[in-house]
């Protein structure tokens, strides 16, 4: 269904780049006395809070600047986002992940910062390497980083002890993982040890890296997912839903796997170290939840992945959008964050996370940051992810096998990365 | 950019009987006049459609010939989408999905003359509280009505399945499951239409005359009989009308869908998806999920032509049944 963008859009963009570039001549501030109000666009309802925070701390110190943090549930950010952009109404500054850096890059949409990094002596390296990389396209930075995330697994302790299964702790295993599902599925309560859901970053992605297979090659022109090593990461999904140790599909669209982990249907959870500020305030999982490292396959591994705050292309205030930025990216913004929201980008700043957020382990999510994988992007990744939704939805009813349905997605997803 | 439809309500509005006065010859001189006042009071109405209703409606014919930039920019590709459509699966699935929902949604109207037929008695009490009661579905939100029925039907946890589990029944997954998906959205659509079918024809009901009932009653005809040879015969304008605007509605079912069946990577996480997905819903994933924009434009194309059609049909073949007393 993806077609290569041909020359008539490659005009308008070769155009849009040049007024951008045009503009990117007059960055200094604007006269200080000028009121502006910058949109700033968030997707997490639990960090419009601590978003506020930062943005009323920045406005203390630049009057003129005020930041409207605009929330779109996640379901619908990429695509109100792209709506707007196509209609000219993109927000000042916005949240950007992997999936989408190099698309929004390469069309000119976001503003490339590499200029202004240079001119305010921005220090790149109290941000992990990888995620400047993450958000440097054709040898330009385009976001600043804000916070990182890794994966981990929640678990309920009121299921383990009901069960009598060891907590998990480090250096856990796959088979020490498939002998708990197994205690802790119990149908007549109606409680699963697990949901199997159809995400890669915190479910597919992570077992296929541990069992040493991968999403797509070091130079992203190949898909990875007819890689027998790959498919046995899916197989562990399916299975688990194969043998009613997870719900099926069915069940999790009626009622998603989180809200099974907050009525205790769920013994366990994959999830990221974003879910501290949910589980910190949900009423059931505040007391009765922990975090521990994710099982080893045939090697350890979680995806690392981290947003950036980028700049519109076609924002009315360039200099103090990217004042704004700067800003988010700093060592007191960086403070603030880590009392109230994921882990920090800037280094040195994430013992404010550890201490916010003592009641849970989250030390598991910063030892794992030395087996991370960076989280599998391309130039058009939300096409192909696209595709692993509909090939793997096959796979987990049980309507198609899991090599056949994974050897299906790789054929679509090479075919769409030959287009990029 | 919305798939619009225009003028059929309003030809249907003209099949509704209404005193037609007797053209009265008026002087040659004025007619010029006259013209020009009907015009401009016409104006503010004909200017709106325009601006919102036939203007987008040629721009999606053109952008139907133009394949889209991830960020807008478009360029011609003549029939290419079009080509692309006859070959494509999933727009058959969601037509057939369409055709099913639109057939099993015209059961709805026999229901709402029943009701209708009900609530016209003589000297029955609280006629406008029940007209109430049942019109309430049809002024509530969309949106929050398929929030709640989506409760109402989860397989785990939802009140129907409690209730059959009272009586030893396992209900399934009535939204995610491909067997019974379609008939649960059919349900909710049809129960939301309810109030205002009944309405129209409780109101065509009490515009026939007593009196043909009281001669039918004094000839020996009981109620089943005045049904069917008084009460249907002169309610068919009504019933066209009805039935023309559940066709269109039907067919351009998007919200149910939108709301309980998922939409995006949700939609593609629900087994049950390709069994409920409709035509609109493909237009709406296309135009801004996977941002196929001149694809998008292409299949709600297809779906004007499709309702232009079946209306057209209906038009053609209500001269068989549809009385104007």
């Amino acid at each position: 269904m993806w077609k290569a963008v041909r020359v008539g859009a490659a005009a308008v963009l070769a155009a849009a780049l040049a007024v951008t570039a045009a503009g990117c001549g007059s960055d200094e501030p604007a006269a200080s006395d000028e009121k502006v109000t910058l949109s700033y666009a968030v997707w997490d309802k639990n960090q419009v809070p601590v978003m506020e925070e930062i943005a009323a701390a920045f406005t203390k110190d630049h009057p003129n600047i005020t930041i409207n943090v605009q929330l779109t549930p996640w379901a619908d950010y990429w695509t109100k986002l792209r709506a707007a952009v196509t209609g000219g109404a993109a927000p000042d500054v916005f949240w950007m992940n992997g999936p989408n850096i190099q698309l929004y890059a390469d069309n000119g949409v976001i503003m490339p910062l590499s200029d202004k990094i240079d001119r305010a002596k921005v220090d790149l390296t109290v941000y992990p390497k990888a995620l400047v990389d993450l958000y440097t396209f054709e040898g330009k930075v385009y976001g600043l980083p804000k916070d990182f995330d890794t994966v981990g697994v929640w678990y309920n302790k009121e299921l383990f002890d009901a069960a009598g299964v060891k907590y998990p702790a480090d250096g856990w295993t796959w088979a020490d993982f498939k002998a708990a599902a197994a205690k802790l599925t119990n149908p007549a309560k109606g409680v699963y040890a697990v949901g199997a859901n159809l995400a890669g970053q915190e479910y597919y992605y992570n077992t296929i890296y541990q069992a040493g297979g991968n999403v797509i090659s070091a130079d992203g022109k190949k898909s990875g997912f007819d890689d027998p090593a790959t498919i046995e990461g899916l197989r562990f999904w399916t299975d688990l839903i194969k043998n009613k140790q997870s719900p099926d599909l069915k069940t999790m669209t009626d009622t998603a796997p989180l809200q099974l982990f907050e009525s205790g249907k769920l013994a366990m959870y994959w999830g990221g170290s974003w879910n501290v500020s949910e589980f910190g305030k949900n009423e059931y999982t505040k007391t009765r939840v922990d975090a521990a490292p994710l099982p080893t396959g045939v090697k350890q591994a979680t995806i690392i992945h981290g947003l950036a705050n980028v700049v519109s292309a076609k924002t009315k205030a360039p200099a103090q959008a990217w004042e704004f930025v700067k800003f988010l990216g700093s060592k007191p913004a960086a403070d603030i964050l880590g009392k109230k929201g994921p882990i920090p980008a800037y280094t040195g700043t994430q013992d404010a996370w550890l201490a916010a957020n003592s009641q849970f382990k989250g030390k598991v999510f910063l030892d794992a940051v030395s087996y991370a994988v960076p989280y599998p992007v391309s130039r058009n990744t939300a096409a192909w992810n696209d595709e692993e939704f509909k090939q793997l939805t096959k796979a987990y009813t049980g309507e198609v096998g899991v090599e056949a349905a994974a050897k299906e997605l790789a054929t679509q997803m090479n075919a769409l990365l030959a287009k990029e | 950019m919305t798939a619009t439809v225009t003028g059929t309500a309003d030809d249907v509005r003209t099949a509704v009987p209404a005193p037609v006065p007797a053209r009265r010859r008026r002087r040659w001189r004025h007619r010029g006049a006259e013209a020009a006042w009907a015009y401009l009071l016409i104006a503010p109405t004909g200017l709106g459609l325009a601006v919102f209703y036939l203007w987008p409606v040629l721009q999606t014919g053109y952008f139907s010939f133009t394949e889209w930039g991830p960020f807008g920019g478009h360029e011609w590709v003549g029939l290419d989408n079009y080509r692309t459509l006859a070959a494509d699966d999933e727009v058959l699935t969601a037509l057939r999905n369409t055709v099913a929902y639109t057939l099993l949604g015209l059961l709805g109207i026999p229901l709402a003359v029943m009701f209708a037929a009900l609530l016209n008695r003589p000297r029955l009490r609280g006629v406008s509280a029940y007209r109430a009661l049942f019109f309430l579905p049809v002024v509530t939100m969309p949106v929050a009505v398929a929030m709640v029925w989506r409760w109402l039907y989860n397989g785990d946890y939802g009140l129907i399945n409690y209730v059959l589990s009272l009586v030893g029944v396992e209900g399934p997954h009535w939204i995610a499951d491909p067997a019974t998906a379609l008939y649960a959205l059919v349900a909710v659509g049809i129960w939301t239409s309810l109030g205002y079918n009944i309405v129209i024809f409780l109101a065509g009901m009490q515009a026939i005359p007593r009196e043909y009932y009281e001669a039918a009653a004094i000839d020996g005809a009981g109620a089943l009989a005045q049904f069917r040879r008084i009460t249907l015969p002169l309610l068919s304008p009504s019933l066209f009308f009805v039935s023309v605007l559940s066709v269109i509605g039907s067919l351009q079912l998007f919200d149910l869908v939108y709301v309980m069946g998922g939409s995006g990577q949700s939609a593609r996480a629900n087994p049950a998806f390709p069994r409920i997905q409709t035509v609109v819903h493909l237009f709406y994933d296309k135009a801004f999920y996977t941002n196929d924009r001149g694809y998008a434009a292409a299949i709600v194309m297809a779906l004007l032509v499709l309702i232009v059609t079946l209306t057209a049909i209906q038009f053609r073949l209500q001269k068989r049944w549809v009385h104007y007393g």
